[in-house]
């Protein structure tokens, strides 16, 4: 019978551009261990593993069995999921499905990347088809530039507006302690900083990052004796539509359009805006703030930037976007969806410290990547009905 | 314990190799463009659309491709960026030479953009909505460099 | 568990090299004879799971070109690193959690399209094993060793499994090397690592496969006969090969009870008529064949040679002909179940074990078979 689920522990790295002092599997278990540390747990309560990363950043094959010192993988079932950048939400959407299919109670779900053992934009650019793409192609950062000038030009927005929303991120991201970017900039300083590829200034996308992420979920049968105010996951949709970067519709990102609006209707969410406490968002470049909450369906297409300049989605506003500062002051890519499901379930559970959103009752998580694909999951205080 | 030193391991200049298979679709796009400079795109016959490149399925509509359609070579900028940022280009393992013009071309009767470089020589001239058409190699050998870039019109 | 059940399977033919075939075109035709097979279009597919690797195909994101072809658009959807017999329990277990009805699950590889040794290379540590030039091969024969001296199995056993699952593969359409061979055959063949010749070994293939698996409700969509899922699990042993003792299959052990208990199967031995394993090289068919608890310990060798594992035996292994016959790494385990499914149908032709009416289904991930997937499917309910 199918079982609700429920986040009832976290544990994330303390993330940063290096870490030398650790291997892999050493950065995988400080997350595991913290997360278990937080459900009160031991290792021989967890019944199943689920692992990802993006192999080539690491150049290590069958991640899933070398992993296992750090995961506490051996003899336990272990199944690895990759799916680009949306790797650790694909894994948040893994883990629930796989407790909620009842043959496991308690699943941690673990996502990680050691970015500085390769280049970033070298290996991303080998994610596209090597025919037709890799010619041009120059990683995540030009395929967002296209999407940002594309939006630019049709609204009529500049880069001041994204900066706003990189503005916003790295205030937050002082609020937490696990993020890599813990400094104030102003827009002056996004607007200065080097034009990576028009529109998109440096200080206008996300870092590279070490770092590991841990998520234990439980079935309804154990959740609240594990943990007496765990995250209940309401809902999982995704859509990665496109196979070829030719195909997708310029400045818009349809797969967040579909993928929001099935979950809204999955979980009964009629008003997104007023129902939903706070967002954490795969944001990997300032732009997306923008372009990507009004495919979402948060407040309509051409809206966006007047609603950041707001500051509704400030600490503080309506509905605040990424407490923890988000991807633009962290991203260890194969943990960052990931990161982004123990965030949103800390705001739920109350444990977001300096970062909390007073009163969250419901919350959401994004995952991107891929050919501009999105994973998206609802969290709720209560257990969904 | 005294600090013990961190080592860092190389994993050396070996490289992976591969031999990709174009398939059937690509073959012809790259055979049409290197003998005859013609640029081939195929029609979905349920939904109409025209893809580039050339490719065997319509996602959209999860039919199979059937009917061969030439576009261009002319086309429009759908959108572009320059790319300014350093990185390793995978196919060579160097440094890929920056800054490079990188445009989402539509050619005219084609509904998916082509990716490939446009010129630079004047910044100011590339904007979205402006025409252009493709400079090709003399000596073309049936890959995506027989383009060597795209020369805007406007 | 709820009851679920496969309802249509399709597969290209398993060749040495596809040149003319993307990986797209693989799955295209994979996918289209398994809705063919089911009867259903692809707006009866609820989800979609792929199941590839990023370094056999040469790409990160490998799933990316494979999505169109898979009917991802409109669809929930998600990918699998490892074999498609873990894309399958992903798939499973998406339609036990409630959410989908239907899932399909796809997997391919082209091992022509690298070198399968630098590839397998990279499953390696960085730090501690690389440098040393190990691939799955020679990982294999140094397990082989450990487990033929443990066990007293002898090269002419390993041999005979060569011939029979050769010989299977003649009534196999897809498969990629029929062959009429004998025992002299495969010791006279090349030594490529002892004690493995090279008719010891799989070879390199390029295939794609497709199943389709439905929860009880939406099974009469199926027009064929649905074979039921009665069990399932997965383990993995410890990741050093040094740290595990290669002679033995812990994992794979332990594994299969929880299937077998699933399944309700309280002596397999008996209450299995055939199996569909991961002999990537012959030494572990033998080993799987014991771990499965389909043999006693150390005797899988003298059962094969009694014949109690060939066709018409009591236990037919690898009716198809088994990885031997054609390898395409990431598909192997899909192909397995796949055939399976024919058997518990009685699609089988020549190769049709008769009564059979529960089969396991084994596929692994990593060296020396660290992390394996154990499946119990049947005929009945």
């Amino acid at each position: 019978m199918a079982k609700r689920v429920a986040v009832v522990g976290t544990g994330q790295t303390f993330h940063k551009s290096h870490r030398p002092d650790v291997n892999g599997q050493e950065l995988i278990n400080e997350a595991v261990q913290r997360a278990l540390e937080d459900a009160d747990l031991t290792l021989k309560d967890i019944d199943a593993i689920v692992i990802g990363n993006m192999d080539h950043f690491e150049g290590i094959n069958y991640v899933d069995c070398w992993s296992v010192d750090g995961s506490g993988g051996t003899m336990k079932p272990i199944i690895k999921l990759t799916t680009g950048g949306t790797t650790g939400s694909t894994l948040a959407i893994g883990g629930y499905h796989i407790t909620a299919s009842g043959l496991f109670d308690k699943v941690l779900v673990i996502g990680w990347e050691k970015n500085s053992e390769s280049d970033t934009t070298g290996a991303i650019t080998t994610a596209f088809d090597p025919v037709w793409d890799r010619l041009v192609f120059a990683g995540a950062i030009a395929a967002l530039a296209a999407e940002g000038m594309a939006y630019m030009t049709e609204f009529g927005i500049t880069d001041r507006d994204a900066a706003r929303v990189s503005v916003r991120d790295r205030k937050h991201a002082c609020n937490n302690p696990h993020a890599q970017l813990r400094k104030e900039i102003t827009i002056e300083d996004v607007l200065a900083s080097p034009m990576l590829s028009d529109p998109v200034h440096l200080l206008d996308v996300c870092p590279r990052t070490d770092g590991a992420c841990a998520v234990i979920m439980a079935s309804e049968d154990v959740a609240e004796k594990i943990c007496p105010n765990p995250a209940w996951i309401w809902g999982t949709a995704n859509r990665h539509t496109y196979t070829y970067v030719g195909d997708f519709k310029l400045g818009e990102i349809d797969s967040m359009k579909y993928a929001a609006a099935e979950l809204w209707k999955k979980c009964g969410i009629r008003e997104p805006r007023k129902e939903i406490d706070v967002i954490e968002l795969y944001q990997p470049y300032s732009f997306a703030g923008i372009i990507w909450i009004e495919a979402m369906g948060i407040i309509p297409r051409g809206k966006g930037s007047e609603y950041i300049w707001s500051g509704a989605t400030d600490m503080g506003g309506e509905l605040p976007i990424n407490p923890s500062g988000g991807v633009i002051a962290c991203n260890p890519i194969g943990a960052t969806g990931l990161i982004r499901c123990a965030e949103a379930c800390g705001q739920i559970r109350g444990k977001a410290d300096q970062r909390q959103v007073p009163d969250v009752k419901l919350a959401v998580s994004t995952g991107f990547g891929g050919c501009y694909w999105t994973d998206i999951l609802l969290y709720g205080k209560k257990k969904p009905s | 314990m005294a600090e013990i030193e961190r080592l860092v391991i190389h994993s050396g200049e070996g490289g992976q190799p591969f031999n990709y298979a174009v398939g059937l679709h690509g073959s012809k796009f790259l055979t049409e463009l290197r003998d005859n400079k013609r640029l081939m795109g195929i029609r979905c016959p349920a939904c109409g659309k025209v893809y580039i490149p050339p490719r065997r399925v319509c996602g959209a509509c999860f039919v199979e491709n059937t009917e061969w359609v030439e576009v261009g070579p002319k086309g429009v900028i759908g959108t572009y960026t320059i790319v300014r940022y350093a990185f390793i280009d995978p196919e060579t393992g160097h440094q890929k030479p920056v800054p490079y013009g990188y445009g989402f071309i539509r050619f005219d009767g084609a509904d998916t953009y082509f990716q490939h470089f446009v010129e630079i020589t004047d910044e100011s001239r590339l904007k979205i909505g402006v025409r252009v058409e493709p400079v090709f190699a003399e000596e073309r050998k049936g890959t995506i460099r027989d383009i060597l870039y795209f020369k805007i019109l406007d | 568990m709820d009851r679920c059940a496969i309802i249509g399977f399709g597969m290209t033919a398993i060749e040495a090299r596809k040149p003319g075939s993307t990986f797209a075109d693989m799955v295209w035709e994979a996918v289209n004879k398994a809705l063919d097979d089911a009867g259903i279009t692809i707006k009866d597919v609820e989800n979609v799971i792929t199941t590839s690797n990023d370094f056999f195909d040469g790409r990160t994101i490998s799933c990316m070109a494979v999505g169109d072809a898979s009917g991802v658009r409109e669809k929930n959807c998600s990918c699998t690193e490892g074999d498609g017999t873990f894309g399958a329990f992903y798939g499973l277990s998406r339609i036990l959690s409630g959410a989908y009805g239907t899932t399909l699950v796809t997997a391919h590889s082209k091992g022509s399209e690298s070198v399968s040794s630098l590839i397998t290379n990279a499953a390696f540590d960085p730090i501690y094993e690389r440098a040393l030039g190990l691939d799955a091969i020679t990982a294999a024969a140094l397990q082989a060793n450990a487990w033929m001296k443990a066990t007293g199995a002898t090269s002419e056993q390993l041999a005979m499994v060569s011939v029979k699952n050769h010989g299977n593969a003649r009534h196999n359409p897809y498969a990629q090397l029929p062959m009429e061979i004998t025992v002299k055959d495969v010791l006279e063949s090349e030594m490529i690592a002892d004690p493995l010749h090279k008719l010891d070994c799989s070879p390199v293939s390029d295939g794609a496969c497709a199943i389709l698996i439905a929860r009880e409700g939406l099974v009469k969509k199926g027009r064929k006969k649905p074979v039921w899922i009665g069990g399932v699990n997965f383990c993995s042993d410890a990741y050093f090969l040094g740290d595990r003792d290669l002679a033995k299959a812990p994992a794979l052990t332990k594994a299969a009870q929880k299937a077998y208990s699933m399944a309700g199967v309280a002596n397999p031995a008996k209450e299995i008529q055939a199996a569909e394993v991961y002999d990537a090289f012959t030494h572990q068919e033998l080993m799987w064949i014991e771990a499965l608890g389909l043999a006693e310990a150390g005797q899988a060798g003298a059962d094969l040679a009694k014949g109690r594992f060939a066709l018409g035996g009591a236990l037919p292994v690898n009716p198809s002909g088994g990885l031997l016959s054609g390898h395409p790494v990431i598909a192997a385990g899909l192909y397995r179940m796949a055939e399976a499914v024919r058997q518990l149908r009685g699609e089988a032709g020549a190769a049709q074990v008769d009564g059979a009416k529960r089969v396991v289904v084994q596929g692994m991930n990593g060296l020396c078979g660290q992390s394996h997937c154990v499946w119990v499917l049947e005929s009945g309910k």
